[in-house]
């Protein structure tokens, strides 16, 4: 990007993103496996194409996994970027005035002044970690999506971030705006190529919430086993807009660490976390979330559900910091370790700052399924396998709004595979 | 071993049961046949709930001599899901709850998926189920919920041999009528499309189920044998005048015996 048309505020915006971020390149993060960054070279270039019919099948086949359609009849938008390259963006005509999606470069080359000012870095900061150092000084992209004041899009966008080569980093900015009084449900996934081995994610995220506006984000993780993943998201909700996040992985992964923080900033504004995670071989899983209650009525609330196998460890984190008076949140976090050589931490976190009125509160739990609740089932009749995948699924059959039929299946699948596997 | 139609549908014989070191029962007689209902009495900790959870097959009741046939069949080859199978059905006294698990999905699983909306619709009639199919199965019911969803879940399931852990205790007098209804709907098979009669075994500590299914006869469980046995309302009847000591001295028992 040129900066020869920019304002000098706008100069100087993106020279103290730069100085924040060399400052913090070699800054460890708080959480999770260090990552040796400088390992990695960067993703490469690749063709954009005309339609997702005309992604390779092994590629279409792996990112329906993750609900992304190549047949996008049920789709108001998509997304796709393949290594570093946005390869494919397209709005359906019907949301064509309702809908903006292209790269974060694009959107900056076209609406500088207005990025820098209220989106770009703003609800990420560059000099958090090592991570965010790496997407501000080296970005390859990412997906920018706006959805217009007062329309409200049913159909989801979808967006896919596909790694296509081994030993690389896809460091990707990505925003979303939610205009006062829209609606949008985005389902994205990640994912990579079934040759891929070892890499790294670095995902920066922020999402706007507008006035009376709700967004539904929902992300699925496909990973390798030798990927590492760490993606930043903070999210801004103004005044009644909602925030509703799921998350699902049901891949081995290296390691993740993610830490999602929710600034519920606006009166009333709303925040939903909800996850479902299979630790599966020897992945290093580290998820939360965080929600500030800072406007007047915010509510939050945070659901896990936590199935480890294997050799995974799996840390299940969940912070509600309460800076009004009137607010209200709950996190409700539960895990089965169904492998003596699994570990699992749960970890609530609650914080008043000053608000006598908080209401916070907790459920954490690891517990095995009880034994009595098994039998009882068989008592009607119920093999033992059924009988323990039944209730594994209704442990983690959360009530997922937003959530498509493709990932409701495949999540059945997955409980199928592993309760087999527990038996 | 085979089944054999002029077999008893269930024949206990000689049983010893453990739970961890102590022996429960010791050394229980009892024949159920096709259409027959029977009612056990017995001071608690006499081993009432300890022979029907042997019945059923639920881990921990130990067998250590005699056996149980039902159609013939010696149950302690198989697991509990095979007996329920078989026709072997229970409603628990205190059922577990489980998380994520629904009603709806527990009367699907009793009917073996058989389980069609106008079947459902027939049940929560009959148990005023109502907002409890779509609930997490016992999160949460109250005394009567829970034995409602019991009975739902045998009507569901039909079995050959219902066992009844105590369907009245925790329940008001309006659930008892309904409860009562169910089983008799379940064991006489009325309005039902079944010809033959199914057996029960009733665990009742009041009798006030009795005033709503008519049994057989009574059993009296005492120090883990089969004491006595007699007229189900005869018996009740001197238990409460003179307690468990004195029925199973009593004449009424001797002669019946």
């Amino acid at each position: 990007m040129s900066d020869t048309q920019l304002s000098p505020s706008a100069i100087a915006r993106l020279e103290e993103i730069r100085i924040a971020a060399e400052s913090a390149i070699d800054k460890q993060a708080a959480l999770g496996p260090d990552v040796d960054i400088t390992r990695f070279k960067t993703v490469s270039e690749q063709q954009k194409i005309d339609s997702l019919e005309s992604l390779e099948k092994q590629v279409k086949e792996t990112v329906i996994h993750s609900g992304f359609m190549a047949d996008e009849s049920d789709r108001s938008a998509s997304y796709f970027q393949m290594d570093r390259t946005p390869i494919y963006e397209r709005v359906q005509k019907a949301f064509d005035d309702a809908i903006e999606i292209m790269s974060t470069e694009d959107a900056l080359r076209l609406w500088p002044e207005e990025m820098l000012e209220k989106y770009w870095w703003r609800a990420v900061m560059p000099d958090k970690d090592k991570y965010t150092a790496l997407v501000a000084l080296h970005q390859t992209e990412g997906y920018f999506i706006r959805v217009k004041a007062g329309r409200k899009v049913e159909k989801p966008i979808q967006a896919c971030l596909f790694v296509s080569e081994s030993n690389v980093s896809q460091n990707v900015h990505n925003i979303i705006i939610v205009e006062d009084g829209a609606e949008a449900n985005v389902i994205t996934g990640c994912n990579v190529h079934v040759d891929v081995k070892e890499g790294l994610h670095a995902g920066i995220s922020e999402f706007y919430v507008g006035k009376g506006a709700k967004l539904t984000f929902t992300m699925v993780h496909n990973w390798a086993e030798d990927f590492s993943v760490r993606p930043r998201t903070g999210v801004i909700v103004d005044d009644d807009g909602v925030y509703i996040n799921n998350y699902v992985l049901l891949t081995p992964v290296k390691s993740i660490q993610s830490f999602p923080v929710a600034k519920l900033e606006g009166t009333n504004s709303t925040a939903v976390f909800n996850s479902i995670v299979y630790g599966l071989k020897d992945s290093h899983i580290d998820l939360g979330s965080e929600a500030q209650l800072i406007g007047e009525g915010s509510r939050s609330e945070a659901v896990a559900r936590t199935v480890s196998l294997d050799e995974s460890v799996v840390y299940s984190r969940g912070r509600l910091i309460g800076r009004t008076n009137d607010c209200k949140a709950h996190l409700d976090c539960r895990g089965i370790v169904q492998s003596p050589n699994s570990t699992q931490w749960a970890i609530p976190d609650l914080a008043s700052e000053g608000a006598p009125g908080a209401e916070l509160s907790h459920e954490a739990a690891i517990s095995p399924i009880a034994a009595e609740e098994i039998y009882y089932l068989m008592t009607r009749g119920l093999p033992k396998d059924e009988a323990v995948s039944m209730i594994t699924r209704g442990f983690v059959n959360i009530d997922i709004p937003g959530l498509p039929d493709v990932l409701r299946k495949q999540i059945d699948k997955a409980i199928e595979e592993t309760s087999k596997e527990a038996m | 071993m085979t089944s054999d139609t002029t077999a008893p549908l269930l024949d206990i014989q000689d049983l010893h049961v453990s739970v961890g070191d102590r022996e429960i029962l010791r050394g229980v007689d009892l024949t159920i046949n096709e259409g027959e209902t029977h009612v056990l009495l017995g001071p608690n900790g006499g081993g009432k709930s300890t022979l029907l959870n042997t019945i059923v097959g639920m881990p921990g009741y130990r067998v250590t001599q005699g056996r149980v046939l039902f159609k013939g069949v010696d149950l302690a080859e198989l697991e509990v899901d095979e007996r329920a199978r078989l026709g072997i059905g229970i409603a628990f006294q205190r059922p577990p709850a489980v998380r994520g698990v629904k009603l709806r999905q527990m009367l699907e699983v009793a009917a073996r998926g058989e389980l069609d909306d106008e079947a459902i619709a027939t049940l929560d009639e009959e148990l005023n189920l109502g907002h409890m199919l779509a609930r997490d199965v016992n999160m949460g019911f109250s005394g009567g919920e829970a034995k409602r969803s019991e009975m739902a879940q045998l009507l569901a399931q039909m079995p050959d041999l219902a066992l009844f852990d105590e369907p009245e205790s925790g329940v008001d007098l309006d659930n008892i009528a309904v409860v009562g209804g169910a089983m008799n709907a379940l064991l006489k098979g009325e309005g039902r499309i079944s010809e033959r009669r199914r057996s029960g075994l009733i665990i009742t500590h009041t009798g006030h189920i009795l005033e709503f299914v008519n049994a057989d006869v009574a059993h009296v469980l005492y120090n883990g044998r089969l004491a006595c046995k007699g007229n189900p309302l005869d018996l009740i009847d001197e238990i409460s005048s003179h307690g468990y000591d004195a029925c199973v001295e009593c004449k009424l028992c001797q002669t019946l015996s």
